[in-house]
């Protein structure tokens, strides 16, 4: 296994009782990228973040972590102290300020960073003397990702960070995140729904459906890749032989995944009258790939 | 002088930045000599992905458009780029297609997909048809 990925996983694998959560995952995330982990609810996200942190057993398959096994006690808990963790569940004690909060964290991490803990106080507006488990549901999540941010770790794992907040705070976060990675070359790995904050700063993408990777590739890849060809012909649209193809009426639609060349030279072998050539969004391309057990 | 740029146009993000510079440079917004923001500037005015401002950077200065100077940053290239003449040279050549199909009713919507799906024909001639 190459130390060039920050993650790397093959098969991975988690069972609760009979109940397969994630089934055959397999990662790759390069040192230094952002990337965005997709996928619908219960797909399996939470629970690979979890195994990735060492939070949860691995039932089958390996995982490394910067180069660490994750299966192992000992370097999981390497693992741990160099890679920041925001989980799901963002709550705080009631009784303890910001600014204690921040002291008490700090004692716990030797690469710590008080100017950067500073700097995204003061940009995440989180008051010193306000007591963290009364802040409101999106200052919790600025102050558990000021938590992460400022550990000087070299990779970020983050369940959702932008979850609840409101578009110039979700601005604030990607913000952070982006200039994180530009300075310090940490490596992001974040699941989201909000598809457009994904677009806007991941130069990767995975897309996990029913606990199976189903996509994992750079951005730029993935979008040149997928396009959607719709073809119109005189009468009945013939069948070109491709599986993602839809007939409506003399319209033929076919989903191209780098194969867009390839079905407008049949379609005008074929006399098609009209080839139009559209290409896809994030959310369209995620919204194609992961159809869960409907399909 | 640059901004974000747009995800659902279907051309890669690094791609727009590089038109975004190029037309900077035909429009004089940028001149030869004049040094660029940093890749890590861009990439927090913009809140866009580091890497691909990077990539930009480099695939720019491959194509002579900027040169990337040690310690100093990105500077736009003295000698100018022999692709920006090569369009220069084409730009007529389109606009009097494009106002042609305008003539015809063509809407700006449909152009632009009838342009990319003759891009595609274009690519799978040789070894179609």
């Amino acid at each position: 296994m190459s130390s060039e990925l920050a993650i790397e996983t093959q098969q991975l694998r988690k069972s609760f009782g009979a109940k397969d959560a994630v089934q055959g995952l397999t990662l790759a995330v390069p040192r230094g990228s952002i990337c965005g982990f997709l996928g619908r609810n219960g797909a399996g996200k939470t629970t690979t973040l979890k195994m990735l942190m060492g939070m949860t057993k691995v039932t089958g398959g390996e995982g490394r972590v910067l180069g660490l096994r994750i299966a192992d006690a000992g370097e999981s808990t390497e693992i741990r102290r160099r890679t920041g963790f925001v989980g799901e569940d963002k709550r705080f004690p009631w009784s303890i300020t910001v600014a204690e909060l921040l002291r008490f964290t700090r004692a716990f991490y030797p690469r710590w960073r008080p100017d950067l803990a500073e700097r995204y106080r003061r940009a995440f507006q989180l008051p010193p003397g306000a007591s963290a488990g009364r802040l409101s549901k999106g200052m919790r999540s600025r102050l558990a990702l000021l938590l992460a941010l400022a550990r000087g770790a070299e990779l970020l794992l983050l369940d959702e960070p932008t979850e609840g907040l409101d578009p110039s705070t979700t601005e604030e976060t990607l913000q952070a995140l982006v200039s994180l990675v530009a300075e310090q070359g940490t490596t992001v790995f974040f699941s989201s729904h909000q598809l457009a904050g994904v677009e806007q700063i991941a130069d990767r993408i995975c897309i996990v459906d029913e606990g199976r990777t189903v996509v994992c590739d750079a951005l730029d890849e993935l979008k040149a890749g997928y396009r959607r060809v719709r073809l119109v012909f005189d009468g009945e649209p013939p069948a070109l032989g491709f599986e993602t193809a839809r007939r409506d009426g003399r319209t033929l639609s076919v989903l191209a995944r780098g194969n867009a060349d390839e079905i407008v030279a049949r379609a005008r072998a074929m006399n098609a009258r009209s080839v139009d050539v559209q290409p896809l969004t994030l959310k369209e391309i995620f919204l194609e790939s992961s159809k869960g057990a409907e399909s | 002088m640059l901004f974000p740029p747009n995800p659902s146009s279907g051309v890669p993000a690094y791609r727009q930045l590089i038109d975004q510079v190029r037309h900077a440079i035909e429009t004089g917004a940028l001149r030869p000599g004049e040094q660029l923001p940093g890749t890590r500037k861009v990439a927090e005015d913009l809140v866009m992905n580091p890497n691909t401002v990077a990539k930009a950077y480099q695939e720019l200065e491959h194509q002579g458009v900027i040169e990337m100077r040690k310690g100093l940053g990105a500077f736009v290239a003295r000698a100018g780029s022999r692709g920006g003449d090569l369009v220069q040279k084409a730009q007529p050549v389109l606009r009097s297609a494009m106002e042609r199909m305008a003539e015809i009713g063509l809407h700006e919507e449909q152009m632009r997909r009838l342009f990319e799906s003759e891009l595609i024909h274009l690519r799978s001639r040789p070894r179609g048809e």
